[in-house]
Parts: structure tokens; C-alpha cells; sequence
């Protein structure tokens, strides 16, 4: 299990502003090692967000993203004290949820 | 101020990157492996079959001018625009060009920042896929210092 995500949330009028780094190796596939073989790709493919269990967007990734990715989203008709809730599955069939409450 | 000339060459390149990513057969539920897989822009010949792809001003892409290190380029995406399917961040000259693609609904705005690996100085779009199938396009010329592909 990867390590957790850092999520923050913030509203702002009926909006609510979503932040999230996850920790993630983004291993683009195009790097070679020190004896010339090439690293696998290992990289976040999907990410979804939920805000109070209804999902408000998904995204595909490739593994262009940056290692440890960062991403910001703006979530409608958010009120403080409602939960986000950010998903990320990778090529390796790995997955983390990660909950926040919107401050 | 942009010629007609060159406005049409853009969009070409545009176009021959949403080929590689798959357009118009947009409709996927899982994992778009062959959006992410395309690796070059394809013929401009190609993307003149696609009549629907369009500058426009009211989608914006977002990134520094210059980026010291290409493993870690500040890239977003949005537009004003009601009736947003799908956002693209693109980087033209990337192995594969897809960067990342968020498919957008009513509950969330069409604007999403995030940090992409650049091999070297490229052009980056952004897309917007509309409902109706119209793609919009901004492009934005960032200049890489030090690339983010490599080992």
C-alpha cells in the first residue's frame, strides 16, 4: 500500500477549492538503469473524486504526470464540513482512498 | 496576431493529436490505453478530415514560459465554457502526447491544474471536448531547461 494522499479543501462560497498530492513514483517507462534496461512504466492511470460519495469527476493519467503528482480541482455546491474523497489506481492494479473534509 | 495560414497549420496539429488519442471515438469506459500509447503527431493530411476542431479563446492553458526542470512543469487546463465532456492537457513533443485527460460533470468546474514531465521545449494544448463533439484548443510555448523524460 502506497503512502497516503495529502488532500486540502477549502470552500469558498458555495465552491470548494481541492488540492491533492499524492505520493507516487510516475514511472514514465522511457528511463533505463545503470546495466541499460529499461524501467518499467508504473504510473497513476485513474483518479476519481467524490464529494460526499457522489463522484464529481474521473481523470485517465498517462505517465507523462509528474512523480509525486499534484493535482487542483474546483468542486460546485460544496459546503464546509463535506467530504472529498480522492481514488488513485495504477498500472499495477494498486489503489489508495484518501478522505478530507472540506474546511 | 495569428494568420489564417498559421491558425490552420495549428489546428492540424491538434487534430492529428486527438487522431492519435482515438477522436472521435471518444466513448471508453475503461482505461483509454491506446489515447495514451499514440506517440507522435500524426500527418496533418490526416486531421483534415476533422472539420469540427477549432482555436479558441475561451479555452486557456496554463504554464510557466520557461521551466528549469522538465520533470516537473506546472501545466493547467480550462475553459469558461458550459457543456464540457472531456479536458485534455497535451505536450506536443512528448513521447506520447496525452498527458492526462479528466472527464468533467456538472459538479465540478472545467479547470484542473497539474504537474507534467517535459522531454524537451514543446508546445502544450489544451483540449476541450464539448458534448457535441467540437473540439476547442488553446496552445501554450513552454521552454525546458532541463528535460524530464530521460535518465
Amino acid at each position: 500500500m502506497a503512502d497516503p494522499m495529502r488532500i486540502r479543501a477549502q470552500s469558498s462560497g458555495d465552491k470548494a477549492t481541492v488540492r491533492v498530492l499524492m505520493s507516487h513514483e510516475m514511472e514514465s517507462g522511457q528511463r533505463k538503469d545503470a546495466s541499460g534496461k529499461t524501467v518499467p512504466a508504473w504510473f497513476i492511470q485513474e483518479v476519481t473524486a467524490k464529494h460526499n460519495g457522489k463522484d464529481v469527476f474521473s481523470a485517465e493519467w498517462g505517465p507523462a504526470v509528474s512523480k509525486n503528482p499534484f493535482l487542483q480541482f474546483a468542486v460546485k455546491g460544496v459546503k464546509a464540513g463535506d467530504k472529498i474523497a480522492v481514488t488513485w489506481k495504477d498500472n499495477k492494479g494498486d489503489t489508495r482512498t484518501d478522505e478530507a473534509t472540506v474546511s | 496576431m495569428q494568420n489564417r495560414r498559421e491558425t490552420l497549420k495549428h489546428s492540424a496539429v491538434v487534430a492529428g493529436l486527438l487522431a492519435t488519442a482515438g477522436f472521435p471515438e471518444f466513448a471508453h469506459a475503461a482505461f483509454n490505453k491506446a489515447a495514451f500509447d499514440a506517440k507522435s503527431v500524426q500527418d496533418s493530411a490526416k486531421a483534415a478530415g476533422a472539420t469540427s476542431i477549432a482555436e479558441s479563446k475561451d479555452v486557456t492553458i496554463t504554464g510557466p514560459d520557461i521551466a528549469e526542470n522538465g520533470a516537473v512543469v506546472p501545466l493547467g487546463a480550462g475553459t469558461a465554457l458550459a457543456g464540457v465532456k472531456h479536458l485534455m492537457i497535451m505536450v506536443e513533443k512528448n513521447p506520447s502526447s496525452l498527458v492526462a485527460m479528466f472527464h468533467v460533470t456538472d459538479a465540478v468546474e472545467a479547470n484542473f491544474s497539474t504537474r507534467a514531465k517535459m522531454g524537451q521545449s514543446s508546445d502544450v494544448y489544451a483540449v476541450a471536448i464539448m458534448n457535441d463533439g467540437k473540439a476547442l484548443w488553446a496552445k501554450k510555448e513552454v521552454k525546458v531547461t532541463l528535460g524530464g523524460c530521460g535518465g
